[in-house]
């Protein structure tokens, strides 16, 4: 047997030695065992033309749903996803972040362009039709319920954050309130993989 | 000197409840490691047909309670043969969800099994001090 022939059994049974823990350092998200392809969506970009997942294979997506008219969720999550993607400095450009909107009637492609690139020019917004949306939201088991108040409205909405690996594999849940330091740690874990 | 029986009860009573505070505040709680630390809740297989047969299935309290060092795991398993929304998210077949927590702190989760929406998870540090300790053995009971 060549070393050629013996290497990749080597490094099986090194594998199989070291166990999955070694294999996958542990995330700060919360990981889903076993990951799934994330659901693909085709959506209007704030970046004009078509917002496709697939387009980003290759790369870590941060997927977001949110709306810009948001006060409270959505200002700190940007801002947080900013500051960790100027933490991973040049690993960054292997990074994307995408931002849906819950709230279609408002959020048209330049008002999102608008909004995303007040925190990140690279951030990348989605919107559409109101049944495109529900169906994306149905895809990742979003919950978005419309609150009137007065002559306006806003839309609570799940506040967590989807990592999606270079594969294309929906890989983890970051609940709000996380802080840049833990994506930071997670996404340097998924941009190695 | 003669004592009388009641005050002797009383006597041990209160040797026994200061012995009692004492081994609570003073043994100290070993952290644990791996699976030990996982606060597991599963969605049994024939969930979804029990619900459409209007069966109401608590299976997520409204509050979990975590302790840092002790068990800061939460996981979620959905063993029914349908997606689940799960805690906070849309879970698969077979599929489990695992988070953990660092941070002392309570947590929201928006959540469309619970009538209010909402999971509330309250993480406690890790139980340092000796009224930590009562406290943590106490809320076991």
């Amino acid at each position: 047997m060549n070393a050629r022939t013996l290497r990749p059994i080597l490094l099986t049974l090194a594998a199989l030695v070291a166990g999955p823990a070694a294999s996958a350092p542990a995330l700060k998200a919360g990981v889903f065992e076993p990951p799934r392809a994330a659901p693909q969506f085709s959506l209007q970009s704030s970046s004009g033309g078509k917002l496709e997942l697939h387009s980003y294979r290759g790369k870590v997506v941060i997927l977001g749903f949110g709306f810009t008219w948001c006060t409270d969720v959505c200002p700190v999550t940007l801002a947080t996803l900013a500051q960790a993607r100027r933490k991973l400095g040049a690993a960054a450009d292997e990074v994307q972040v995408v931002y849906i909107t819950v709230d279609p009637a408002r959020d048209n492609p330049a008002r999102m362009k608008e909004y995303l690139h007040a925190f990140d020019p690279t951030f990348i917004g989605g919107t559409g039709g109101a049944d495109e949306l529900a169906a994306v939201r149905k895809d990742y088991g979003i919950v978005a319920e419309k609150h009137v108040k007065g002559s306006s409205y806003s839309v609570a909405h799940s506040s967590f954050i989807y990592l999606i690996d270079r594969r294309g594999q929906l890989r983890a849940l970051m609940p709000y309130g996380r802080g840049p330091d833990d994506y930071v740690h997670d996404l340097q874990i998924l941009l190695a993989e | 000197m003669m004592r009388s029986p009641l005050r002797t009860v009383l006597l041990a009573c209160g040797a026994v409840g200061v012995g009692v505070l004492a081994w609570a505040g003073f043994t100290p709680i070993e952290t644990r490691t791996g699976a030990d630390r996982e606060e597991l809740f599963e969605i049994p297989r024939g969930t979804w047909a029990r619900r459409m047969k209007g069966e109401d299935l608590g299976i997520l309290p409204d509050e979990i309670r975590l302790t840092l060092g002790i068990r800061d795991m939460l996981v979620l398993r959905n063993l029914d043969e349908v997606p689940q929304i799960f805690g906070p998210t849309l879970m698969m077949p077979g599929q489990s969800f695992r988070l953990p927590f660092e941070q002392a702190a309570e947590y929201q989760f928006a959540c469309s099994a619970h009538a209010s929406g909402q999971m509330r998870v309250i993480v406690y540090p890790y139980p340092a001090t000796p009224w930590a300790r009562i406290m943590w053995r106490a809320r076991r009971l």
